[in-house]
């Protein structure tokens, strides 16, 4: 099949394109199971090597490629050409400031993540044999869903309360933080609630929704954030989530 | 240039690098990571299946069983006593990573659950263990991101997206690297007393792999470049199960789990060529199974590509025939906890859903066993005698200890890259104490800045994009699962034609400076060739079959001739180098030697090289 892409580009180094500007290409001769990946590369490879992008692994764990297709959140390794059909359009993701085409600056972004304490806590002697720490796989699958976060900033930039305020650390942060809060073998879950009851915490959450289809790895994320309202609210983190409906 | 002076200086920032940094932090030395992905992005991440370690949580295991499985799967290119070395500190190690809180799954006795994985086994090969550490199928996912935690806690400086470029050599010692600034073009100078390579593999160079774009081997040809020799590069490993066409891995954890390899006749063939550990024996048996499975004409649909069956009733039926206990018969809820990702990855690419249908898989350029020879302490080795060059570090895929041989067992990638990331760490901040700051060359950088201006400058008629599609092709036709004189000298022929276009006919696109990422994936491509090259020359020179090394000329292993490493090197100018190459790098056989030292038995001895099987 022929499709054709329209592109968000811009290059603050070449006078005349500082500016966001569309851009078309046709492809020929593409397999609808064909990965957008793989398109955006043939465009970049076959006719034009100036398009700029953020790539690695290919199948949807590094965390690369996040992009705003079609007007959606996606990896693009991660959506085949099937799923979109002939006319395609990819444009960086929104509230970040772009360097070049599809390539933003993910420092905000990072900025977030380093802010919630993303790191597990515990100052207690390790075990006197030697061995692990104890958890029982029951314990384990309470935090499962947010240790699958790739940290690709698809949750982050589809909403709407980031858009609004910057400041705002938004859902991906929250899922990090989510991640030890609820680790039985982790102590700071009350400084990391703390950090996330402050007004550029969870709060700016309006449970808008935007980021849970946004997430290439099907990560339950507004769930995991009104987990992390109701520990606040409840000023516990033991017994929020109950086994039995673990995710 | 911009000049920043670090104790250390990480390159790379997987697993490997990752490691290091936190170990050389933790002694004492001031880090900087410098990687041209965020951390998060590299490829340690996509690792499934879980990482190998003598707990013993489920199954009696010792390191020594460990050790053993290593180096027969090596096919006893392995070094004896840096095998042995893994699998000790591969428990400590373990451990070390579920105290920094990393995710492993659990027992029922609330222990680090652990599977059964290709060629590990119990009491020298008496059955299968479980032995690999896991979370769920996403392992090399949470140790990425657990290491990367522990790095932001112990306030480790990062330059992400900073590509090294070369490295800086100042009277045989290495004084640091030089980096080009991603997000400005800009180059830089990174002073360090120590320099430690942990920049992956280069799976790239195929056009079947599971390898991520970025994985170019850059850290191991700007050693090459900078006259360093390459061990063993003509061994690099294909995982019997990429899904087709696409060559994305489907961990080896599914057939651990109970799923088997079907070919078109509905058989499972590995029964036929292994017949004790059938789907579980080691990666280069079962991928050269599939390839003579398609020669035979018994591939599906005869495309090249089998099944990999793990639907419920199939591995139950095996369970049964094999009289497994009830108890470990599976469900589709089973298949589904265990093996989230697997089932995201066909139903996303494919449509299938591997509890209703089998995946269609075929070999995928995968491991280099190969790569910056080292010791056990991560110093890098620059002759057969064991000198070392001070400064030079290097772990992880791109390093070459040897404890991989000529077939890495599944999990020993993991294990590799955090035992000797932490040895490596250790070693520097050691090392870092005691060493003197070399002064920096006065035209420092020149030469590689002069290198990017004659790419970028290309106007020529060659695309990269086109070059490297050709190259992989001629890898994979040639230099691929199976080898012999006529391919490898095609392939070099090949080579060398790729390497005149990329030198005098290369096109350039993009000129300007920031994120230039025409130039930097042509130099990348530049890194794949020189990498491929040497491959190829070595591949044509050991003439024996070993491990994942398989020539049709010479089918047998040649304990007599070839139980050694080989060490190529390259020189001359870059359009036109010169190679040389050379086997004085004898395998250490440490364990086989004490065990004749004791007068055990040869029929005794656990360390004598035998014949392999599975």
């Amino acid at each position: 099949m022929d499709v054709t892409f329209k592109i968000r580009r811009q290059n603050p180094d070449i006078p005349g394109k500082e500016k966001p500007y569309w851009q078309e290409f046709v492809l020929r001769d593409v397999d609808p199971t064909d990965r957008i990946l793989e398109t955006l590369h043939r465009i970049k490879w076959e006719q034009d090597g100036t398009l700029s992008l953020r790539r690695s692994c290919a199948h949807g764990i590094c965390g690369s490629d996040a992009m705003r297709i079609n007007g959606v959140n996606r990896l693009a390794c991660k959506i085949l050409v099937r799923d979109l059909g002939e006319r395609i359009q990819v444009e960086p993701i929104l509230g970040m400031p772009v360097i070049k085409d599809l390539i933003v600056d993910m420092e905000p972004f990072f900025d977030h993540y380093r802010q919630v304490m993303p790191f597990f806590v515990n100052e207690d002697p390790l075990p006197a044999d030697g061995r692990e720490r104890l958890q029982t796989q029951a314990d384990r699958e309470l935090f499962d869903d947010t240790t699958k976060c790739i940290l690709c900033a698809c949750c982050t930039t589809s909403c709407p309360s980031f858009w609004a305020n910057g400041h705002y650390v938004g859902p991906a942060a929250i899922v990090q933080a989510h991640r030890f809060i609820f680790d039985t073998r982790d102590q700071a879950g009350k400084e990391r609630l703390d950090i996330l009851s402050e007004p550029n915490g969870v709060w700016r959450c309006r449970t808008i929704f935007n980021c849970t289809p946004a997430c290439p790895r099907e990560i339950e994320v507004t769930k995991a954030i009104g987990e992390v309202k109701l520990a606040i609210r409840k000023g516990k983190t033991v017994g929020i989530i109950q086994p039995n409906v673990a995710h | 240039m911009q000049v920043h002076k670090h104790d250390a200086i990480i390159i790379g920032a997987g697993g490997a690098g990752l490691m290091a940094a936190l170990y050389a932090s933790k002694g004492g030395a001031d880090v900087a990571v410098v990687s041209k992905l965020y951390p998060t992005r590299s490829h340690t991440g996509t690792a499934q299946g879980g990482i190998g370690a003598a707990l013993g949580n489920l199954d009696e295991d010792k390191p020594i069983y460990h050790t053993y499985d290593t180096v027969k799967g090596g096919d006893y290119l392995t070094d004896q006593a840096a095998a042995k070395i893994l699998a000790e500190n591969a428990v400590d190690a373990v451990i070390e990573l579920e105290h920094m809180g990393l995710p492993f799954d659990r027992t029922s006795a609330k222990r680090i659950s652990q599977r059964r994985f290709g060629g590990h086994t119990r009491n020298f090969g008496e059955e299968l263990v479980r032995r690999a550490c896991h979370a769920a199928d996403r392992t090399g996912h949470m140790i990425l991101q657990t290491l990367y935690q522990q790095c932001i806690k112990n306030e480790v400086s990062f330059f992400d997206e900073f590509q090294v470029v070369d490295m800086i050599v100042v009277d045989g010692v290495c004084a640091g690297v030089v980096a080009i600034e991603l997000g400005s073009g800009e180059f830089h100078i990174f002073h360090g007393k120590a320099s430690f390579f942990a920049t992956g593999g280069w799976g790239r160079c195929w056009s079947v792999t599971s390898n991520a774009h970025s994985l170019t081997g850059d850290g191991a040809a700007i050693a090459l470049r900078r006259g360093l020799p390459l061990e063993d590069m003509e061994f690099f490993q294909f995982h019997p199960t990429g899904i087709y066409r696409m060559g994305i891995l489907i961990t080896e954890g599914v057939r651990g789990e109970g799923g088997v390899l079907i070919n078109s006749q509905g058989e499972r063939f590995m029964e036929r060529y292994a017949p004790s550990a059938k789907d579980l024996a080691s990666r280069d048996v079962v991928s050269r199974a599939i390839y003579l499975e398609t020669r035979a004409g018994r591939s599906i649909k005869d495309r090249g590509y089998v099944h990999l069956d793990v639907r419920p009733q199939t591995v139950n039926r095996y369970f049964a025939e094999e009289g497994r206990d009830r108890g470990d018969f599976i469900d589709a809820a089973a298949v589904e906890r265990k093996l989230p990702d697997i089932l995201d990855f066909c139903r996303t690419y494919l449509g299938v859903d591997p509890v209703k249908e089998p995946m269609p898989v075929q070999p995928t350029a995968h491991y280099a066993m190969g790569g910056i020879p080292t010791n056990v302490d991560a110093e890098v080795i620059i002759d057969a005698a064991g000198a070392i060059m001070p400064g030079a570090y290097a772990a992880g895929e791109t390093a070459c200890v040897s404890v991989h041989g000529a077939n890495r067992l599944g999990t020993n990638s993991l294990v590799d890259l955090v035992v000797f990331g932490r040895r490596g760490g250790m070693k520097v901040a050691e090392y870092v104490k005691g060493a003197d700051w070399k002064p920096l060359p006065a035209n420092v950088g020149a030469e590689i800045h002069a290198e990017f201006d004659r790419i970028r400058g290309g106007s020529g008629s060659s695309r990269p994009g086109e070059l490297r599609q050709l190259m992989q092709q001629t890898m994979m036709e040639n230099v691929g699962v199976f080898r012999t004189e006529e391919t490898l000298q095609q392939g070099i022929e090949d080579l060398a034609e790729l390497r005149e276009r990329f030198h005098k006919d290369l096109q350039i696109d993009d000129k300007s400076r920031v994120f230039n990422t025409d130039l930097m994936e042509a130099w990348e491509l530049g890194c794949l060739i020189d990498l491929a090259d040497v491959t190829a020359r070595a591949a044509l020179e050991r003439k024996e079959s070993r491990g994942a090394h398989s020539r049709e000329d010479f089918k047998a292993r040649d304990d007599e001739n070839w139980m050694a490493h080989s060490l190529a090197s390259m020189s001359g100018e870059m359009s036109d180098p010169h190679f040389e190459l050379n086997f004085d790098l004898k395998v250490d056989l440490s364990l086989w030697e004490e065990e004749i030292a004791q007068g055990i038995p040869e029929d005794q001895q656990k360390f004598r090289p035998i014949e392999r099987v599975y």
